[in-house]
C-alpha cells in the first residue's frame, strides 16, 4: 500500500498570503492592462475619401465633406441612426472606427506558443500528480 | 459558527453536503438563466466583428460547439455528480493541476459574467431615469443589484434558483413579445432586413473573428453541471435540463439575430458601448409597450443572470477550497443555510470593481476566454474518461453518441475561436494566458503540498485503466 501523503497545516497568515497573491494576480494582470488603456480593441480610424475634421479645443469636430452618403449609409440606415438619436457627425465617430485585421506572423505564433506550451505544461504535471493521487487510493 | 463550518469542510476529514433540493427545471433554470441575458447584450459585439451575416454565421457555428459541449458535459456530469462540474471532472480524469485551472477557469468565467450583468443592470436605470429626464449615475444600482443578489445566494440555492425560473421565464417571454411585436409577416413594414443588410465588412476573414462573441450567445450553459450535488436525480434531470436549455438558447438567438438585425445599422449594433441592442431594436419601433417591455426583459435578464453567476462561481471556489486547492477557510458551508457563504462573500468585490472600472466588451471577452479555455478541456477530458472507464466499466447516467466526432469537432471550433479572439483582442488574449501561466506555476511548485493526494479521487469506481 502507497504511503499516505500527510499535508503540512497551513496558518492564518499562510492563508492570508495566498488569497493576497491570487487577488494581486487578477488586478495586476487582467485589471491593469485594461484600465491603462494597453490591451483594449484593436480599431482603426479610416475616413471615407473627401472627409477629414480638425479636432477644437474642447474634443468637438469640425467635419468638412461629411455626408450619409460618404458614411455609405442608405436612407433607410440614417433614419434608423437619427431615430436612436445620432446626427451624421455622432454616427461618423462609430461608422469611421473599424477593425484592424492585419495579422502579424510572429504574433500569431507567439500566441500559438504561449497556449500550446501552457496546456503541455498542465497535462505533464497533471498527469504526474495524477499517478500519486491513484497510487495513494488504490495500492 | 466559524470553528463547526471549518470542521465540517475538511479537517476532519467528513463534509457536510449540499441539500438535494434541485430538478429538471431548475436545472434549465440555472443554464438558461445565466446565459439568456446574451441575447441581450453582448452577442452584437460579433456583428462589429464581422457584421450582421457574419454574427449569424458564428451563432450557428458555435452553436453546434455548444451541442458538443452539452452532449460530452452530460455525459460525464451525470456520472461525476459532485458540485463544482468540470473542476470535479478534472480532479477524476486528469489530475490536479488541470482540476485548479478548470475551477479558475469557472470561478473567471461566472465572476466576469456577473461583473457585465450588474454593469448592464446599472447603466439601464440610468437609461430609465434619462427618458424621464433625471439624470443619476449608475454606479450605485450596479451596487445594489450585486449586494442583493449576493444576500439571496448568501441565504439558500432552492430560493435562488426557484427566482431564477420566475425571471428567466418573463425574459425569453419578453423576446417573443417583441418578435411577435414587430410583424415577422410582414417583413417591410417594420423590419427592414433588405434596406439595412450589407455584404460581409470584412469578408470571410470577419466571420471567423466573430466567432469570438458567438460564443456570448450561449456562454454559461455547462454552468447547469455546477450544481449537480444539488440535483434529486443527476441521470435524469442533467441531461434534460441542460438539452432542452440549449434549444432554448438557439430559438432565442435566433429570433434576436433577426429583430435586432432588422431594425438598427450594424456599424450600431457592433458598436463597443452599445449596450442592449434589443431594448434598441424596441426603441426605435415607436412602440412605448414594446420599449417597457424589453426594458424589463432586459433588466430581468441581467439579474437572472448575475444571480446564477454568483451561485456557479461560489461552488467552484467553495469546492477548490474544500480540497485545499485554495486555503480551507473556503470550504465552509453556512451551518443554517448550507450554502459556500465565504465563497460568495469573497468574490463579490472582484465583480464589483470590474464592473466599476472596465468596459463591456472587455469584461465580457475575459468571460469568453475563460470559458472557452474551460471548452478546450472537455474534448481532452472526455477522451482520457473513455480510455480510462471504458462503456460498460461504470454506471454512466448517459452516453452521449458518435463519439470521438463531438470530441474532435469541439477542439477544432475551441482553437478556430482562439483566432478569432486574437483578431481584435490579441492583448487581452495574451493577458488572459499570463494569468493562467503564472497561476498554474503558483500550484504545481508551491500550493500542491496542501493537498490531500487520495482525496482527489472520490467516486466509487475502479481503477482507471492503464495506471
Amino acid at each position: 500500500m502507497a504511503t499516505e501523503y500527510i499535508p503540512p497545516k497551513q496558518g492564518v497568515f499562510g492563508q492570508f498570503f495566498d488569497v493576497t497573491f491570487l487577488l494581486g494576480l487578477v488586478f495586476v494582470v487582467l485589471f491593469l492592462p485594461i484600465w491603462l488603456g494597453i490591451a483594449v480593441p484593436s480599431r482603426v480610424e479610416k475616413l471615407p475619401p473627401g472627409v477629414s475634421y480638425t479636432t477644437n479645443a474642447d474634443g468637438t469636430r469640425d467635419w468638412t465633406g461629411l455626408s450619409w452618403d460618404a458614411l455609405k449609409q442608405n436612407p433607410t440606415m440614417q433614419a434608423q441612426w437619427e431615430k436612436l438619436g445620432y446626427t451624421k457627425e455622432t454616427a461618423a465617430a462609430i461608422i469611421t472606427m473599424p477593425f484592424d485585421y492585419k495579422i502579424d506572423v510572429m504574433g500569431v505564433g507567439l500566441t500559438i506558443i504561449i497556449i500550446c506550451g501552457y496546456f503541455g505544461f498542465m497535462l505533464v504535471v497533471s498527469e504526474k500528480e495524477y499517478r500519486q493521487v491513484i497510487a495513494e487510493k488504490f495500492d | 459558527m466559524d470553528r463547526e463550518a471549518t470542521a465540517v469542510a475538511g479537517e476532519t476529514g467528513s463534509h457536510v453536503g449540499l441539500l438535494k433540493v434541485l430538478g429538471p427545471v431548475h436545472v434549465w433554470a440555472l443554464g438558461v438563466g445565466i446565459v439568456l441575458v446574451g441575447e441581450f447584450m453582448g452577442w452584437n459585439y460579433g456583428v462589429g466583428k464581422g457584421g450582421a451575416f457574419g454574427a449569424l454565421i458564428s451563432c450557428f457555428v458555435i452553436g453546434i460547439l455548444y451541442t458538443c459541449v452539452a452532449m460530452i458535459d452530460s455525459e460525464i456530469t451525470s456520472t461525476v455528480a459532485a458540485a463544482g462540474g468540470q473542476y470535479a471532472q478534472a480532479k477524476h480524469t486528469i489530475g490536479p493541476l488541470m482540476a485548479f485551472n478548470v475551477g479558475l477557469y469557472m470561478v473567471l468565467t461566472y465572476t466576469m459574467l456577473n461583473a457585465s450583468d450588474i454593469q448592464v443592470a446599472g447603466q439601464l436605470v440610468q437609461i430609465a431615469a434619462g427618458n424621464m429626464n433625471v439624470t443619476i449615475p449608475w454606479q450605485p444600482y450596479t451596487i445594489l443589484c450585486l449586494a442583493l443578489l449576493t444576500l439571496l445566494n448568501y441565504r439558500g440555492v432552492l430560493a435562488t434558483l426557484s427566482v431564477n425560473f420566475v425571471i428567466t421565464a418573463l425574459a425569453f417571454l419578453s423576446i417573443l413579445v417583441l418578435f411577435i411585436g414587430v410583424k415577422p409577416w410582414a417583413p417591410h413594414e417594420v423590419l427592414l432586413h433588405s434596406q439595412l443588410l450589407t455584404a460581409l465588412p470584412y469578408g470571410w476573414l470577419g466571420v471567423l473573428a466573430s466567432f469570438h462573441f458567438g460564443i456570448w450567445y450561449y456562454l454559461g450553459i455547462e454552468g447547469t453541471c455546477q450544481s449537480a450535488e444539488e440535483v434529486r436525480s443527476p441521470g435524469r434531470a442533467l441531461p434534460l435540463g441542460t438539452m432542452t436549455g440549449m434549444i432554448t438558447l438557439l430559438i432565442a438567438a435566433a429570433i434576436t439575430w433577426y429583430v435586432v438585425c432588422g431594425l438598427l445599422p450594424w456599424e450600431y449594433i457592433g458598436w463597443d458601448a452599445e449596450l442592449a441592442p434589443l431594448y434598441d431594436a424596441a426603441r426605435v419601433t415607436g412602440s412605448s409597450t414594446l420599449t417597457v417591455i424589453l426594458f424589463i426583459g432586459t433588466l430581468f435578464s441581467a439579474i437572472a443572470s448575475a444571480n446564477g453567476c454568483i451561485n456557479d462561481a461560489a461552488r467552484a471556489w467553495f469546492s477548490m477550497g474544500r480540497d485545499r486547492y485554495l486555503p480551507i477557510w473556503f470550504g465552509a458551508v453556512h451551518p443554517k443555510y448550507r450554502t459556500p457563504f465565504r465563497s460568495i462573500l469573497f468574490l463579490t468585490p472582484i465583480a464589483a470593481i470590474f464592473a466599476l472600472y472596465i468596459p463591456l466588451a472587455e469584461i465580457i471577452t475575459f468571460s469568453i476566454l475563460s470559458g472557452l479555455l474551460n471548452y478546450t478541456f472537455m474534448p481532452i477530458n472526455m477522451w482520457k474518461f473513455r480510455r480510462k472507464w471504458p462503456i460498460g466499466s461504470i454506471r454512466r447516467g448517459f452516453e452521449h453518441p458518435f463519439h470521438p466526432i463531438p470530441a474532435g469537432v469541439l477542439l477544432t471550433l475551441c482553437v478556430a475561436t482562439f483566432f478569432a479572439i486574437y483578431l481584435g483582442y490579441g492583448r487581452q488574449l495574451l493577458s488572459m494566458m499570463l494569468f493562467y501561466i503564472v497561476a498554474s506555476a503558483w500550484f504545481a511548485f508551491y500550493r500542491y503540498r496542501y493537498v490531500r493526494r487520495g482525496d482527489q479521487f472520490s467516486m466509487p469506481w475502479p481503477r482507471p485503466q492503464g495506471y
